[in-house]
């Protein structure tokens, strides 16, 4: 069983560290990972993403073509990975960063206002641990309190008065998908 | 110990320095700047020496200095910089003496970018600098051989008086995993007889590479050719996936040995009966095990991130005896296993021989991407 995880948005909306989140938490669940972000020659308020790989078996391509699961931060992102969802797969939109709704009918489709919902816990680059929530809500790859374990370990000394703020951000992406999505 | 999430670059230079590493000379190029950087921060922590030279070229030089002094030293960089190198690094092989060198290849030829590739492959495995003399080479393809083979490359480079290369791409030296690194080992504390430390109260050693008399130049060569006999007959590693009932054969290294790895699961999935060799060293390259998956199958598909080195001394190997067919992404592009798996399905379909060199063949295919 593998799980293809591609994380996509700005630079500074968090979305290496919401891949490296994933990336603990496997690993804190025994199970391989990969982690690789893209490194070109990027802009400042460029787009940056990261593609994570969960398996239970020894990893083969850290990068694929189809990813099972697209979490998109932005608008570039959703336009470039929209069409690359695996069929049936799931496709996480930052409803607040884009101007239109997924296309696809293909595949399961969850908008969030994450950046909304961030800024109501305090601080809008919370949005990708509203991001994570609802992936975790929709698609239980890895437990809750996983993610909430390395969270606590992996944030810096300057943060952590943001730690119980992110859990929040955590949960409510995870309680926003139960409440819309079946 | 423990697993921890380490990205390839930082993986490797702490690898290096629990090996035992004394000294460090380089100079920054990406996608290797991060084992750099952290050696710079981590050697002067542990009292050891470390050098961002003004150059590839004086980092080399100092590399060579250093390992006349037998501690264990390193250097690394990305194909440019590598190229720069060369002429250090024949000297050092002229001179016989144990170099670690990290290669995190990047595309090109020439400046070229950032993203990965395998486009050093003929230039490591077959040379690069001038003369007869034959590197060590080592390719992981994940993080945790990353680290193993740099342990191993220090062991190595001692055994055999030999440059040990561990040849990675880009994204290797970029991407995390979890791994675990080896205990701390202790610096060494006795020197090869060899050394060069100091001749007081005894006879001068010297370490040249200058052979004035042609009579001596050749038996340093023939000396070091018969050591690569040693090496040739007793360090071939590789890995081998699903080859026991294989009628069918992927080569792949590194990044493309594991992208083709996907590509084979897939396959057989679909009930073919498809296996990968993965060689981990290229220098040695594991000839015999090619020459003999030549003789039991039906075709063998080789893939890298280049335009075809690896495939020469495939072809090699397998002496016509089975036809060679080959897939690669050259310039920075990491091929899909669903690409690979396009490419298998070409093989187990097509009988008998091919039509023209495989290399040909597959440029022919590539028209697209022109």
């Amino acid at each position: 069983m593998q799980t293809e995880i591609i994380i996509s948005g700005f630079g500074g909306q968090g979305v290496l560290f919401a891949g490296q989140l994933l990336a603990y938490a496997a690993m804190e669940q025994s199970l391989q990972v990969t982690w690789i972000p893209s490194y070109g020659p990027e802009m400042r308020g460029g787009t940056a993403n990261c593609t994570v790989i969960i398996s239970d078996e020894e990893i083969g391509s850290p990068v694929v073509g189809s990813p099972k699961v697209v979490l998109a931060l932005n608008l570039p992102s959703l336009d470039k990975y929209e069409p690359l969802v695996k069929a049936g797969g799931l496709l996480i939109v930052n409803a607040s960063m884009v101007d239109r709704a997924p296309q696809r009918t293909d595949i399961q489709t969850v908008m969030i206002p994450a950046s909304e919902i961030a800024e109501s816990l305090g601080d809008k680059r919370m949005a990708n641990m509203v991001m994570l929530g609802a992936l975790l809500g929709n698609l239980p790859i890895l437990p809750e309190e996983a993610i909430a374990k390395v969270l606590r370990e992996h944030t810096t000394e300057r943060m952590q008065k943001l730690l119980s703020a992110n859990l929040e951000a955590l949960k409510r992406g995870m309680n926003y998908l139960v409440e819309k999505v079946k | 110990m423990v697993k921890e999430l380490l990205k390839g670059n930082i993986a490797i230079a702490e690898a290096a320095v629990r090996a035992g590493l004394q000294a460090y000379f380089g100079y920054p190029i990406t996608p290797q700047t991060e084992l750099l950087e952290y050696l710079s921060k981590r050697m002067p922590e542990l009292g050891r020496t470390f050098v961002q030279a003004e150059s590839e070229l004086g980092a080399i030089n100092m590399v060579y200095g250093a390992a006349c002094t037998g501690v264990r030293v390193m250097s690394s960089s990305s194909s440019p910089g590598i190229s720069l190198m060369m002429e250090g690094l024949s000297y050092i092989a002229g001179t016989e003496l144990p170099v670690v060198l990290i290669d995190v290849m990047r595309g090109g030829p020439g400046l070229g970018n950032i993203a990965p590739s395998q486009q050093d492959y003929n230039q490591i495995v077959h040379g690069g600098g001038h003369g007869d003399y034959y590197p060590i080479v080592l390719a992981p393809a994940n993080i945790q051989e990353a680290i193993d083979l740099t342990v191993l490359a220090f062991d190595l480079a001692e055994k055999y008086r030999s440059i040990v290369i561990v040849l990675l791409d880009g994204s290797l030296g970029q991407m995390m995993e979890p791994a675990e690194l080896p205990p701390m080992q202790p610096l060494r504390e006795s020197y090869p007889e060899w050394a060069t430390r100091g001749a007081i109260g005894r006879e001068r050693r010297i370490h040249t590479s200058i052979y004035l008399n042609p009579v001596e130049q050749e038996k340093t060569n023939l000396r070091i050719l018969q050591r690569w006999q040693e090496v040739k007959k007793n360090e071939v590693r590789y890995k081998s996936y699903f080859l026991e009932d294989a009628e069918y054969v992927v080569i792949g290294f590194g990044t493309a040995g594991r992208v083709a790895l996907s590509a084979v699961r897939a396959a057989r999935a679909e009930g073919n009966k498809v296996g990968l060799l993965r060689p981990v060293t290229l220098a040695p390259f594991p000839a015999q095990q090619i020459e003999a998956l030549a003789g039991s199958s039906k075709g063998i598909l080789v893939v890298e991130m280049n335009s075809g080195q690896m495939l020469d001394d495939v072809m090699a190997c397998v002496k016509g005896r089975t036809p060679v067919h080959f897939y690669g992404r050259p310039g920075g592009i990491v091929p899909l296993p669903d690409e690979v798996l396009v490419e298998i399905h070409r093989m187990t379909e097509k009988s008998g021989r091919l039509n023209g060199h495989p290399r040909d063949q597959w440029l022919e295919r590539m028209v697209q991407h022109i």
